[in-house]
């Protein structure tokens, strides 16, 4: 046989996986979502619309702007662990950060779901140091504890990527700038984070697909109204086997995420040109 | 070491007014990471705990009694996210170690395309598709069966699986495979006993992720496995929808414990010549 295609015989099992169990379900969500009764039509995206339209742009909302303090986040942890000049400040960051790094969505929304409750921890401590009285203690299980999950798990990831991109990039412009008297957050601004721009941008967008796609933090934390597309769709499927305008809105967010990686691609191509 | 001395040679007594901000700082992270932490163990331990109560009423074991008690819904979901785990790294492996092999040593047309491929499921929103296997799965029924919950993991974390295997072995050195055939042995004693070694500590680290994956992994078996295969997570998702959060919380830090332990040891199975090539 020759080596081609006895290379091709090796790969082959694997992809038949992936076609099969990914590419083939994503195609018939793609097409299920247009069908209504006998033929094709647009009739569960009206519905998708009608009944889901602040759900919709709720999930956008959120994920956009968990995405912003994730990035920003990332940018000061990596900044700092570069940039630092204290070695034991850098060597405490370094160890604390990465610890929700492979905890499971499923587990940070219980762990958040005890946190943020009226009688969790954050709550008591705020009384305890007189932040806020005891009558003032509100639970944060709304949008707010939605955007602290995902930022408290997704963090740690886009970190990693961004530090690790932040420690290859060339000493001797850093110190050429701090010899000139540049302050560590101009160099950081100017000099480090153009420079790690690209994986910044792909940690970004793969964190912002997986929190279009989770389940299980809506779920957990607020599964009332407004909440994301997600609880939406298993609903549609639990409550009524409505697997239409349940497709419509898997593709609505499959266009969301579309929009982020095409809006990424261009820039990435502007830059290359 | 340098530090030390410079410090000692210096009878400077000032304290270094930076640590204000710095401990303000990671103090806060600190508590925005171990609080919730915290928060999940005092529910494993407290036996009645409600608002405006700070602390719990009365501390004890007797809901990890009730968790690990032998015919307990906790230990049939632990056996099962074994069971599935387990059988979901073997499926992938056995896939992914030849792809991962000719991705990285035999010259593939189509190659960068190939290794994409495996990133689809990664790269696009899962529930939609989980939702459309499960009405197939339904159809042939595999709904609801060990089988199909370790398929649609399996896809889940072949791009772990392959990605890593690929980069193992491209970190192994071809002159000792040469060498080895050089010496009069065939291509599958070569693989077996030169290659397979010593991209073994990169293939553990992929089959730790793999099998990590399908432990964590919730929707698909929300779709697909729900609620005859109960795994852990669908547990603890029940039991916190339910209210009984000490047994969610008992579940959530079963979960927890193999996730920290790996975030801890990563660095020492994905070394950084393997790491530098992943993706590559």
């Amino acid at each position: 046989m020759p080596i081609r295609l006895f290379g091709l015989f090796l790969v082959l099992p694997a992809l038949a996986v992936i076609a099969l169990l990914f590419v083939v379900p994503l195609t018939s969500s793609v097409i299920g979502a247009f069908a209504v009764g006998s033929g094709y039509g647009l009739g569960n995206f009206i519905k998708a619309f009608e009944l889901y339209t602040s759900d919709i742009v709720f999930t956008v909302v959120i994920v956009s702007l968990s995405t912003t303090i994730i990035g920003f986040l990332s940018i000061a942890i990596g900044g700092y662990l570069v940039l630092g000049e204290n070695p034991r400040a850098v060597a405490l960051l370094r160890w604390l950060y990465r610890w929700p790094l492979f905890i499971p969505f499923i587990v940070v929304g219980q762990i958040l779901r005890t946190f943020l409750a009226r009688n969790g921890l954050m709550n008591n401590v705020l009384i305890g140091v007189g932040v806020i009285t005891p009558m003032q203690a509100m639970s944060f299980l709304d949008w707010r504890g939605i955007v602290i999950a995902f930022v408290w798990k997704q963090t740690p990831f886009v970190a990693m990527l961004v530090a690790g991109a932040m420690a290859s990039v060339d000493r001797s412009t850093i110190e050429a700038a701090r010899n000139l008297g540049a302050s560590r957050l101009r160099i950081l601004i100017g000099i480090v984070v153009p420079q790690v721009a690209t994986t910044l941008m792909v940690g970004l967008v793969l964190s912002f697909v997986t929190m279009m796609s989770v389940l299980s933090v809506p779920l957990m934390i607020n599964a009332q109204s407004p909440t994301m597309i997600t609880a939406d769709i298993a609903f549609r499927i639990n409550a009524y086997g409505d697997y239409g305008v349940a497709n419509a809105l898997g593709l609505i967010s499959l266009v969301a995420s579309a929009c982020v990686g095409w809006f990424y691609l261009r820039q990435s191509m502007r830059k290359r040109s | 070491m340098s530090l030390a001395v410079h410090t000692a040679a210096r009878p400077d007594f000032t304290v270094d007014l930076w640590w204000i901000p710095r401990a303000v700082i990671l103090g806060l992270l600190a508590f925005a990471i171990f609080g919730p932490l915290m928060n999940l163990l005092l529910w494993t331990v407290a036996e009645r705990w409600y608002f405006p109560h700070t602390l719990p009423l009365e501390y004890g074991f007797s809901y990890w009694a009730r968790v690990f008690s032998p015919r307990g819904v906790a230990m049939e979901s632990l056996a099962n996210s074994i069971v599935v785990a387990g059988l979901t790294v073997i499926v992938a492996m056995a896939l992914a170690v030849p792809a991962g092999y000719a991705l990285a040593r035999l010259k593939l047309p189509f190659r960068a395309l190939i290794l994409l491929a495996f990133l689809i499921p990664q790269a696009f929103p899962s529930l939609p598709v989980y939702v459309n296997i499960a009405r197939l799965f339904y159809q042939i029924g595999l709904n609801g069966t060990v089988t199909g919950v370790v398929l649609v993991h399996v896809t889940h974390g072949l791009v772990y699986a392959v990605w890593i295997a690929t980069a193992a072995f491209s970190a192994v050195d071809v002159e000792l495979e040469e060498a080895a055939r050089s010496m009069g042995a065939g291509a599958m004693r070569t693989f077996r006993d030169v290659t397979l070694p010593l991209a073994a500590p990169g293939l553990l680290a992929s089959a730790i992720f793999v099998f990590l994956e399908s432990l964590d992994e919730f929707t698909g078996s929300y779709f697909i496995g729900a609620p005859d295969v109960n795994t852990l997570p669908l547990l603890l998702y029940t039991a916190s929808a339910g209210g009984n959060y000490q047994v969610a919380s008992i579940t959530a830090l079963l979960l927890l414990i193999p996730s920290v332990a790996f975030m801890l040891i990563v660095e020492r199975f994905l070394r950084s010549d393997v790491l530098s090539k992943v993706g590559h």
